[in-house]
């Protein structure tokens, strides 16, 4: 029963996971940038949530509703003043600028909330439990974890598939010269695209500051995790990029249960032997 | 009648590389002009240039009492220009539904939505659903003609449209372009085939190298003339 318990709690967990590379994804998949800033990014609104909980009282929950927007709008601004300049046939660019990105944002959480690792509280709901029966037992900020990761996967398939701005989305992501003939701004697409993975990434951050403990120098982990996620997924499927993460939440969970200390190591061990025996990934893009 | 499209002595380059040489070239509204010439010389930058896929900054290029060189191609389309490019270039993600929707992105007014192209190409009715991936190259030419008109454009470009296809396939799709020009868009078109060209075309520019080396009237140019444009004066004995 531990083991079955130990492989719940894994996919669980997964749910965070595949948050956390549904933005990356994203970014990936549509404009073929690669943001090294991703976990600091995540890591930064996990900190808003903390001042916003210090500054309102509320439960951290409701952080979502000024912080996800926010960071929506920030996002689209910020591709078209600087990430846009970067967007091309190259990786190094970007990969240049958000490593930047990454120390800068590392550095000002640094200074602006020391180097302590944070927890921010919601109440009643950090221990409350849903039992299964047979010992087992689901937290309720788990689930609703993974509920959300479920919610914001099939809500960006929605958009993808009947909306005229999924349309265009996917259309630039096959072919960003051609989609210019049909009217398109590909520098109004790129940040609308930024601002739907900036919306992930705050959930993922509000979210995060709920489950976990966190500091100003967590991001890279949650980046390495995220990669690994999408890559166990294959690239271009966000339910591909939920599989991942269970499978990564999934393969720590059982880690943790043999020895405490393998946790980390046994995610990366079946990342690696996924990416050795399957390197497109599980779920990768199907084309014609 | 006035000229919907002038472009006066057009230089183009792709980086240090001249493409076009003092282009100068002009079409009227529901007018069809044909572009001919061999390999690589220049019928296909021209096209670009049109659609600022190339830009060309301070070079004479005038669409509609509006200067071109000023705008990028997104702009470009809303204006009024739309180009069934070589090679299709259709979305494979997409479905045949989905890249003729794409093409009404502009959402200029006119004559041509769903419900019209799909009456021109019967076919794309059928496959609708189908991953455009999945089409034979007529018909996949078929919905990059359709995406175009989509867009409702005062000027249709039509780049090397018989590459690839079966004879029967290009009579069928060029039976489409009275239909096309019955409301008074004009067309530009881009041929390899010299016998094609002249038939569908009121007037004709030959290029060679990157310069105009004919121009005239498709009706009443001679077939030597052309050949000569064509290949060069190298080979006027053969």
């Amino acid at each position: 029963m531990e083991w079955i318990n130990a492989i719940l709690q894994g996919i669980l967990l997964g749910g965070l996971y595949a948050l956390f590379a549904a933005g990356l994804s994203l970014m990936f998949g549509i404009m073929r940038f690669v943001n090294l800033a991703h976990g600091d990014f995540i890591i930064a609104a996990a900190f808003l949530t903390l001042v916003f909980v210090d500054l309102t009282g509320l439960s951290p929950l409701w952080a979502i509703v000024p912080i996800v927007p926010a960071m929506m709008v920030a996002g689209y601004i910020g591709q078209r003043v600087v990430l846009n300049r970067l967007s091309g046939k190259d990786l190094l660019p970007s990969i240049l600028v958000t490593f930047g990105l990454s120390v800068i944002l590392q550095n000002l959480m640094l200074e602006t909330f020391s180097a302590d690792s944070r927890r921010v509280s919601a109440g009643a709901l950090d221990t409350a439990a849903i039992p299964l029966g047979g010992g087992l037992a689901v937290g309720v900020i788990p689930l609703l974890l993974f509920v959300s990761a479920i919610a914001v996967i099939a809500l960006l398939n929605w958009i993808f598939a009947h909306t005229a701005v999924g349309r265009q989305l996917r259309a630039t992501s096959d072919d960003p010269e051609t989609v210019s003939l049909m009217g398109i701004n590909k520098k109004h697409l790129f940040a609308i695209a930024m601002s739907l993975a900036s919306g992930v990434v705050a959930l993922a951050g509000v979210l995060l500051a709920v489950k976990t403990n966190f500091d100003p120098a967590a991001g890279p982990v949650r980046l390495l995790f995220a990669f690994e996620a999408v890559i166990i997924g294959g690239l271009g499927s966000l339910w591909g990029t939920l599989a991942g993460g269970v499978i990564l939440g999934v393969a720590q969970g059982l880690g943790a249960k043999i020895d405490p200390g393998m946790q980390i190591l046994a995610g990366h061990i079946v990342f690696l032997i996924i990416l050795v025996l399957r390197p497109q990934g599980l779920f990768p893009k199907q084309r014609g | 009648m006035t000229d919907l499209l002038t472009a006066s002595s057009l230089d183009a380059f792709y980086g240090d590389f001249q493409a076009l040489f003092g282009v100068n070239f002009r079409i009227s509204e529901g007018e069809s002009v044909a572009l001919i010439g061999a390999n690589g010389a220049g019928k296909s930058t021209f096209l670009k240039v049109l659609t600022g896929l190339l830009p060309v900054p301070g070079q004479s290029l005038t669409f509609d009492g509006t200067d071109l060189t000023q705008h990028p191609a997104h702009e470009i389309a809303k204006l009024g220009i739309a180009m069934s490019p070589e090679g299709r270039r259709l979305f494979p993600s997409l479905s045949v539904r989905e890249n003729l929707l794409l093409g009404a992105t502009v959402a200029r007014e006119g004559p041509w939505n769903l419900q019209a192209v799909e009456d021109l190409f019967p076919i794309l009715t059928e496959k609708a659903n189908t991953p455009s991936t999945l089409l034979s190259g007529g018909q996949q030419q078929m919905v990059a003609i359709g995406r175009a008109l989509m867009a409702n454009p005062k000027i249709l470009l039509l780049d090397e449209v018989s590459l690839g296809l079966a004879p029967v396939i290009i009579r069928d799709i060029y039976s489409a372009l009275p239909r096309i020009r019955e409301n008074g868009t004009s067309v530009i078109l881009v041929e390899q085939d010299i016998g094609q060209a002249v038939a569908v075309s009121d007037r004709l520019y030959c290029l060679q190298e990157g310069r105009i080396s004919l121009e005239g009237p498709s009706a009443t140019l001679d077939r030597a003339d052309i050949s000569a444009a064509y290949f060069g004066r190298k080979k006027e004995h053969a």
